[in-house]
């Protein structure tokens, strides 16, 4: 159940345009196992979008489903209008970067790229030219005669993305496109990505298990679990604005506070937190019945701590004593042992290299939190 | 203690190698013996490699061996990958298990019932259909193919068990059709199963005894049934010179394989070497 979300303005993509992929009622079923249950999904022209999840919930089986490797057990896909749930793997125009690249090891850098060109019977210059044009954009010019296991773990990559754009697909899917690079790479490689994407406008559906990648990178991210989408929206949105539990916890890290509406008007409602013995205020655009269950949740950079307390006109205040700290360089995580017994997270940015000023608190202090109204959410399950 | 078990070790190795080697070097001492029994010397001669090599007998056998060999290892190649090919590749369909077991089971039946089944076979035919009218070259390849098929499927399906399906689905999903993904991907990755394949059934056939014995009719002796009746006549020093030059030219193949082995694996670490150097100057 989704609350709060409704009064909040969103950037979502154009909807004027019809979606370029469609894909309605696709089921799969693996003899009694279901990877994919029932999903409905709209993907418009040039978005980055992702489709994010633990591994075995289905993803990389919807991403089969769309390149044609894997048949549904029923519904449908459309691309551009076109139903294309039946076409095989060789008439779709769609391309497909693999997780393991995928590159043939027998042929050369230069006509692994080609040979996509070469099965759809274009012309030999024309080809030679779209082939170095397409190894220039992604800076592979001087390897093109290496073979593949003569190549660097980046650079196999860059060859496995050249080789997928240089038919021009009307949509490119990315199966965990950086997982193999190591963590530094993969950063880079993740702005590489979203320029190479907007330079070629082709529509990228990225499939990745990596909740940091999908939010660096989409446009859109599908959130999904048990071979269902939970939650599609931009990453800000699923942020900020997480339909339930499930998502908060999933994207990014999130304190949770079980208690009960006491008093709602539509504006802000006053939750009782029993463990606590105190009441909070929330600013939640629906009206909650009195008395409901309900989850308070607040992500850890909103709680502002401090070792002096607030004005005590702030409300949604906590006192509790500095447990651990863990020190990350650009900021620093709190682990507060509230007076409940409960242990809130809350992170605070490092802004002053002066060595006092490091720490608003130190392990055995005692802190103050206290959190806006508008900075935490609601969720009735 | 440390001492005496590294010299049981050596002893041990000796030993090992003595019973391997000792009795191949005694026969290729002995293939230069002049005398015509076997076991007494007579002094120094090449006389028997002059026997040898002037007995149309023996030719006659080592071209029919090798002729067969050669049929033998092309069919079995091609019949075996395509079985090798259905086992891996055409995922399941009615029957998998059946013919999974159908064909391995050449390579665990005893020689003896191969040899005599096909021997009825031929006899069957023969009688139903009028083929085949004589036992020869034809029968003798027929049943080596039956069993050399069976390795090659074994060596094609653990190859492609090796080979990622992701490169077979990358080609089509870049618009291969399957039979151009077969030629393009597919057959350029079984190249070294095939090549293996292809050596193993020839060797197999240019050994077998029991089954072309089974199988031969008279005038189509291959090479080791003319050594083995000949044996049967008693030793003599001919066969001593053959089993010679058949060791030197096994030799031979083995140290020039190894060679090639190694010069490619050299190759392949400064390829590696040069994308290390690369990736780290990037």
């Amino acid at each position: 159940m989704s609350h709060g979300a409704n009064h909040m303005t969103q950037s979502e993509p154009n909807r004027r345009s019809e979606p370029l992929i469609k894909v309605k009622g696709i089921v799969k079923n693996f003899g009694a196992f279901t990877a994919v249950d029932n999903v409905d999904l709209e993907i418009y022209r040039g978005e980055l979008f992702s489709i994010l999840g633990a591994s075995g919930c289905g993803k990389t089986t919807l991403l089969r489903i769309l390149a044609g490797l894997e048949s549904p057990s029923s519904g449908t896909v459309f691309v551009d209008g076109i139903d294309i749930t039946n076409l095989p793997p060789y008439e779709r125009p769609v391309n497909m970067m693999f997780q393991s690249y995928a590159l043939f090891p027998h042929m050369t850098v230069a006509h692994n790229v080609a040979y996509g060109l070469k099965r759809d019977g274009v012309a030999k210059p024309e080809l030679w030219k779209r082939v170095d044009e397409i190894l220039d954009m992604v800076e592979l010019s001087d390897l093109s005669k290496r073979k593949p296991h003569q190549l660097s773990g980046g650079q196999r990559q860059r060859v496995a993305l050249a080789r997928a754009l240089v038919k021009q697909p009307k949509v490119l899917l990315l199966d965990e496109p950086l997982a193999a690079l190591d963590k530094r790479l993969r950063e880079q490689t993740q702005f590489e990505l979203m320029r190479i994407q907007e330079q070629v406008g082709v529509t990228f559906v990225v499939v990745t298990h990596d909740q940091g990648e999908a939010m660096t990178l989409s446009d859109r991210i599908a959130v999904m679990d048990c071979g269902r989408f939970v939650q599609i929206g931009s990453p800000s949105r699923l942020y900020e604005f997480p339909k339930n539990r499930f998502i908060a916890s999933f994207i990014g890290s999130v304190n949770m506070l079980a208690g009960q509406v006491v008093r709602c008007d539509g504006t802000l409602c006053t939750i009782y937190i029993p463990s606590h013995d105190s009441h909070f205020e929330v600013e939640h655009g629906e009206y909650l019945d009195k008395g409901a269950a309900i989850w308070l949740a607040v992500r850890p950079e909103k709680i502002r701590i401090s070792q002096t307390s607030p004005t005590s006109d702030m409300p949604n205040q906590i006192l509790g004593i500095v447990d651990d700290i863990a020190y990350t360089g650009n900021m620093s995580t709190y682990r507060v042992r509230t007076e409940a017994g409960d242990v809130l997270e809350v992170t605070h940015p490092n802004q002053s290299r002066a060595k006092d000023s490091q720490l608003v608190a130190d392990w055995g202090d005692t802190a103050h939190l206290c959190w806006a109204p508008s900075d935490a959410v609601l969720f009735s399950e | 203690m440390r001492g005496k078990r590294s010299l049981f070790l050596l002893s041990a190795l000796s030993f090992g190698f003595a019973f391997l080697y000792v009795p191949m070097a005694v026969l290729i001492f002995y293939s230069f013996n002049y005398s015509k029994l076997v076991p007494v010397w007579g002094g120094f001669s090449t006389r028997w490699y002059r026997v040898l090599f002037e007995s149309e007998e023996m030719w006659a056998a080592l071209t029919l061996s090798l002729k067969i060999a050669t049929v033998n290892a092309t069919v079995a190649t091609l019949l075996g990958a395509l079985a090798g090919l259905t086992l891996s590749r055409a995922g399941h369909f009615k029957g998998r298990t059946l013919f999974a077991g159908m064909v391995s089971a050449p390579l665990v039946m005893p020689e003896v019932i191969t040899g005599l089944s096909l021997l009825l076979l031929f006899i069957t035919l023969s009688n139903l259909i009028g083929w085949p009218s004589e036992r020869g070259m034809t029968t003798i390849t027929i049943a080596h193919i039956t069993f050399s098929l069976a390795y090659v499927a074994v060596i094609v399906q653990s190859r492609l068990a090796g080979v990622s399906q992701d490169l077979e689905e990358a080609a089509q999903d870049l618009g291969g059709k399957p039979f151009r993904v077969l030629i393009d991907i597919t057959l350029p990755l079984l190249m070294p199963a095939l090549a293996a394949g292809w050596l193993l059934a020839f060797t197999l056939s240019l050994d077998d005894l029991v089954i072309a014995s089974f199988v031969s009719g008279p005038g189509s002796n291959t090479l080791p049934i003319l050594i083995y009746s000949r044996i049967r006549l008693g030793l003599r020093p001919d066969i001593n010179a053959l089993a010679t030059m058949i060791i030197l030219v096994v030799s031979i193949g083995v140290f020039v394989a190894g060679w090639l082995l190694l010069r490619q694996q050299r190759l392949r670490d400064q390829e590696a070497q040069l994308a290390t150097a690369d990736s780290n100057g990037k």
